[in-house]
């Protein structure tokens, strides 16, 4: 069984939105139609997104640290979203695991925004159907686009290569290694709606150094033995450090 | 959650038409099974399942206003299998041709007894259609709750105290209503519609403190180290993703202050419990119809307003993501 899935890396995210816009940018020409900007220049603007960069920090004023933290469907393993749609509009796909909504169905309910823990679903306020990420659904298979361009459309304009793009049911997919060694992890575990989507934490690469990997500590060259070892006869001779 | 009033006023106005249809029912009951005196008002039954059709047809029509696309509303009926709204969908229509069917009985004289049971009551058609729209209603009463009751990160709603409290709101507005009713046409079961009335009214206060007193001990079980996976006591939100609102912003926010949210509280457990109890309390001495009428009309108020607080009461942990604008 596939299971499509984005695994972001909070460790490279530098929360420049490039997602954000590249996603608004490609789903918003897609066949499904626009998604919504009310009011794009003036007072209260608001609109349709997939996908939202948001911000948080971490600690205590000097101690802090920047998350950025892009958030779209997760496309769980068992979505709680898609029993409770009445119409049956909402569903999970059996191929690639890809939640998904049909427009034409959709009666625009709401309910199955209240049945999702991330509000990850989004009502567009002009078409007054449930939208949400469809994993660029229109563009993944596209066999018209060379084969490297058949990722979703964040994960093609990423900068810092944040966002790894494959199946996380098999386990030798970039993704699954990424989870694997990277402690990748899923939001909110404790509703046990098994997210697809991954996120990489924050990462410190630190190494140990030992004082004696910076200063041996029978450096002959090292200033305490030059003082010690400079006058001639006195010190080690080559004859002392190695047999010939 | 932000209340929306298209599912207010559908759940308390169909809780009333199922409450007072459940009235009615109950009055034939104790009277076919001779537990007070016969009733041979007709009239009281089938005005009476009228005006639950009624109750019932403007709440349908009511929850229309909250669906983006209402012309697509026949296809709601598709997922019974998983979805409560489904099968609510389904339950309300089936309650209301029952009852529809129950009041037509009635104002047909369907009365003559089909057959006898052992202890000498005649069962006539009304009876048995009123038994089947019994369990409409109750099944009806069930889906509605369910909807709120079934989703588990709703903490506030997710207890079978949701779907009690959808029962015993109803009932008790149905009975109190049944009073005003009996009291208008002069059926002589106003004594009898009061004292249910009082007892439904004084179990859901029961029932509704109960769910409240749970709701002020919820312990929410996600928290910004869950939503966002960073296991830090410490976690402020700086910005959440767009400077403007969105229907993450205004679906799930109620957007009242807390005092406000207080206050409605108070005047909730007033208007639906302490001042129609004190009014049917009253009915049960004077028999002046009004003092039921305006019973019905406080706590149908009441109920307004407790709905209302039922859902500004919910906390989605979607919230979480979105504390700050930026």
């Amino acid at each position: 069984m596939t299971q499509l899935a984005l695994v972001i890396d909070l460790n490279v995210c530098v929360g420049c939105h490039a997602c954000v816009t590249s996603c608004k940018e490609w789903n918003t020409s897609g066949p499904a139609g626009y998604m919504v900007d009310k009011n794009p220049y003036k007072e209260d603007p608001t609109g349709t997104f997939f996908n939202r960069v948001q911000s948080f920090e971490i600690g205590t004023y000097p101690q802090t640290e920047t998350v950025h933290f892009p958030k779209s469907c997760l496309h769980c393993e068992e979505p709680p979203c898609v029993p409770v749609c009445p119409t049956g509009a909402s569903y999970k796909r059996e191929e690639d695991g890809i939640v998904l909504v049909d427009y034409d169905k959709c009666i625009g309910c709401k309910y199955c925004s209240w049945a999702c823990p991330y509000g990850a679903r989004e009502l567009d306020e002009k078409q007054k159907v449930m939208k949400k990420c469809t994993l660029c659904v229109d563009r993944i298979y596209d066999e018209a686009l060379p084969e490297a361009e058949r990722k979703p459309a964040c994960v093609m304009s990423c900068p810092t290569s944040a966002r790894l793009f494959g199946d996380i049911h098999d386990e030798n997919s970039e993704v699954s290694k990424a989870i694997r060694e990277d402690a990748g992890y899923q939001l909110m575990p404790e509703w046990g709606t098994k997210p697809a989507n991954h996120y990489l934490p924050r990462r410190k690469t630190r190494i140990k150094i030992h004082e004696d990997e910076l200063e041996r500590v029978d450096n002959p060259l090292s200033k305490e033995e030059r003082k010690t070892h400079n006058a001639p006869g006195t010190g080690p001779s080559l004859d002392d450090m190695t047999t010939w | 959650m932000h209340p929306a009033f298209s599912v207010i006023f559908l759940t308390t106005l169909i809780g009333a038409g199922q409450g007072l249809f459940l009235a009615l029912f109950t009055g034939q009951i104790f009277s076919q099974f001779k537990l007070m005196p016969e009733q041979h008002n007709e009239s009281f039954f089938y005005i009476g399942s009228l005006i639950a059709i009624i109750l019932l047809s403007i709440g349908l029509f009511s929850s229309f206003f909250h669906l983006g696309h209402p012309e697509r509303a026949w296809r709601s009926a598709a997922k019974w299998k998983t979805s409560w709204l489904s099968r609510e969908v389904i339950a309300l229509p089936a309650t209301m041709v029952a009852i529809a069917a129950y009041g037509l009985a009635h104002y047909l004289g369907f009365t003559t007894p089909l057959f006898t049971m052992p202890g000498g009551t005649g069962v006539d058609a009304t009876l048995l259609l009123g038994l089947a729209a019994t369990i409409a209603t109750y099944a009806l009463f069930v889906c509605t709750g369910m909807i709120y009751g079934c989703i588990k990160f709703l903490q506030e709603w997710h207890s079978p105290l949701t779907v009690i409290n959808f029962i015993l709101l109803g009932t008790a507005s149905g009975f109190t209503l049944a009073t005003a009713l009996s009291a208008y046409l002069n059926t002589g079961l106003v004594h009898f519609y009061a004292s249910w009335a009082i007892f439904f009214t004084l179990l859901a206060f029961i029932f509704r403190l109960a769910s409240l007193r749970r709701n002020s001990r919820i312990k929410p079980k996600s928290d910004l180290r869950s939503a966002i996976g960073v296991n830090h006591k410490n976690i402020k939100q700086m910005a959440q993703g767009s400077m403007g609102g969105s229907f993450n912003t205004r679906e799930y926010f109620h957007g009242a202050k807390a005092s406000f949210v207080k206050s409605i509280k108070y005047v909730f457990i007033l208007l639906v419990f302490v001042i129609p109890l004190i009014l049917l309390l009253l009915s049960l001495n004077v028999s002046t119809y009004y003092i039921p009428a305006i019973a019905i009309g406080i706590q149908y108020l009441g109920l307004l307003a407790e709905r209302w607080y039922f859902f500004a009461d919910a906390n989605h942990p979607q919230n979480l993501y979105y504390q700050q604008i930026g």
